[in-house]
């Protein structure tokens, strides 16, 4: 019995773009609901039981959260999300160490928070190199090697990348840092939960959570932040110090409690739905590809988790393609979806032509995906490329023998 | 993307889809855009003897408002004379599809790919009307 399904309307689409957010899991509101209701009272209320009770369950959650990641309680701040917690964890160690260090490195495939928060310290004075990945999305550790410095003071690698679901080889990251004297940061939003992290084996200082990716509610994360040996931070938000002084304003009760089961669910049952999803993604990759001709997986196969797809399907459009399955919700990397047209830079940077990038589909699979859902995902997927394929001019040349690739483009 | 009902019965039901046969003398072809671009449109129009277009075809590689525009122009270019088909603006394409303004270079693109398939016909007629080479006189016909 499908417990999302109580929930979702029959007339709403299936449900793949899990990468993008996931719905809070009915364990995990049950959970939040008498902090929303009876518990209100403020965490930081000191003199009576409202603010004791909200207390109680704002530290217990904190527990929960820190055990998923082999953490002790005290080093894990709430933020509102982790794109708060990317901000302050870079930001915060920038700052502090300007004096003594003022080099940055980070990736090309990093969320846009990450990036755009490096492009902000450049400005600020401090100098940020933005390693290349190689085709299969993963960071070259020599490289890595090679770039980080006696100046550098913080390194910053997304465990898994939101479009392609690779996983970084984090302990490598880590001994490489902890070598130079650099903080290691990891932007773990679509990580945690889904494979197993441990910040003392990984030698991880600073690692980013967030709430909503991982069955929890939205607007709450967390920022992990060593103590042995500290990890010191400017805070962003000043006020009252809470949070250790690293994060003032009021706690939102409900949400890190929300925060803190969602958490606890994920590491109860995170073998077992790796296990599922896995067969569920190969038997999706397996329906199509008997199908479809020149299909490409995007990313690493083996280095992914198991709930993620990142597709081209040559000589089809992605938005046309998205138009088309009307029954599915997926999401894509081709310009055309994107505000600023530009293609997805993720794929850009895999090395994946930029034709290719256009014919993309990002593909999420979840905890409430069902086998009879992918049936039909991989069924409408077929008829819509094989429809579009039919109208496509490159496909026509394929077929016909022309390379693609000798031909003048005069374009705009 | 919201669009409107006009564009999405273009998308749904495209008109035209096909190709022509492009060594025919009667056959004009445009190929435009790029496939780094995510915009490809091939468009073909066939001009009868009495200089109207009377068939028109289109494939395209492109999102839902790239393949409405292609479809839309292969509809209204049928029955009209090529000088009066390359008279046919973006703007009245956009405006027709109600495409929003970051789409209205597809648009361009469509009014590119008629523009282009009406010079290459023309050129192929150019040929065909070549004074053979004995130096004999041949009247240029009226177009």
């Amino acid at each position: 019995m499908n417990a999302f399904t109580q929930i979702r309307r029959n007339d709403q689409p299936i449900y793949l773009d899990y990468q993008a957010t996931t719905p809070v899991d009915p364990r995990v509101l049950e959970a939040m609901m008498p902090y929303f209701t009876y518990k209100f009272g403020n965490a930081h209320s000191r003199s009576h039981s409202y603010g004791w009770e909200a207390e109680e369950g704002v530290e217990q959650a904190r527990a929960q959260v820190a055990k998923l990641i082999g953490a002790d309680e005290k080093e894990i701040i709430y933020t509102s999300g982790a794109t708060e917690s990317n901000n302050l964890a870079i930001k915060g160690v920038a700052e502090f160490y300007k004096d003594r260090r003022n080099h940055i490195v980070t990736t090309v495939t990093e969320h846009k928070c990450v990036l755009d928060t490096c492009r902000h310290l450049e400005q600020q004075g401090f100098t940020v190199t933005y390693l290349p990945v190689q085709k299969n999305g993963l960071v070259d550790l020599e490289q890595l090697r090679a770039a980080v410095t006696d100046k550098t003071v913080v390194v910053s690698v997304m465990a898994v990348n939101n479009e392609i679901g690779v996983i970084q080889p984090l302990a490598e990251i880590g001994k490489i840092c902890r070598a130079k004297g650099a903080f290691f940061h990891t932007d773990a939003a679509q990580a945690a939960g889904k494979i197993p992290l441990d910040v003392e084996a990984m030698n991880i200082d600073l690692m980013s959570i967030s709430g909503h990716k991982i069955y929890g509610p939205k607007g709450i994360g967390a920022l992990y932040v060593r103590r042995r040996p500290r990890v010191r931070l400017v805070a962003m938000i000043n006020g009252g110090g809470q949070e250790r002084g690293f994060r003032s304003g009021t706690l939102p009760t409900p949400l890190c409690v929300g925060l803190g089961e969602a958490a606890e669910i994920c590491m109860k049952e995170m073998d077992a739905e790796a296990k599922r999803l896995t067969k569920l993604r190969d038997r999706m990759l397996k329906g199509l590809e008997a199908k479809l001709p020149e299909i490409y997986v995007n990313g690493d196969l083996d280095q992914r988790i198991p709930g993620n797809l990142n597709i081209s399907f040559a000589y089809v459009e992605g938005e046309s393609l998205m138009m088309g399955i009307k029954g599915l919700s997926v999401s894509s990397g081709s310009a055309c979806t994107s505000a600023s047209l530009e293609p997805s830079y993720v794929l850009r940077a895999l090395g994946v032509d930029e034709e290719l990038a256009h014919t993309s589909l990002r593909i999420g699979l979840g905890r409430f995906t069902t086998e009879q859902e992918v049936d039909t995902a991989v069924d409408e997927l077929v008829s819509h490329v094989t429809k579009l394929r039919a109208m496509s001019p490159l496909w026509e040349m394929a077929q016909e023998g022309i390379d693609i690739k000798s031909i003048e483009w005069a374009a705009h | 993307m919201t669009y409107s009902p006009k564009l999405i019965d273009h998308y749904e039901n495209p008109r035209n889809i096909g190709s022509l046969d492009k060594n025919d003398v009667d056959v004009g072809t445009g190929l435009v855009g790029a496939p780094a671009c995510g915009d490809v449109m091939k468009l073909q129009i066939k001009v009868g003897a009495d200089g109207l277009i009377e068939d028109a075809k289109f494939k395209t590689f492109g999102c839902g408002s790239a393949i409405a525009s292609s479809s839309l122009v292969t509809e209204w270019v049928k029955g009209k004379t090529i000088d009066e088909a390359e008279t046919i603006k973006n703007t009245d394409i956009a405006k027709h599809l109600a495409l929003p303004p970051v789409k209205i270079h597809c648009s361009v693109l469509a009014e590119d790919a008629i523009k282009a398939a009406i010079a290459d016909y023309r050129a192929k007629t150019a040929k065909k009307e070549e004074p053979v080479s004995e130096g004999e006189q041949v009247a240029a016909p009226a177009k």
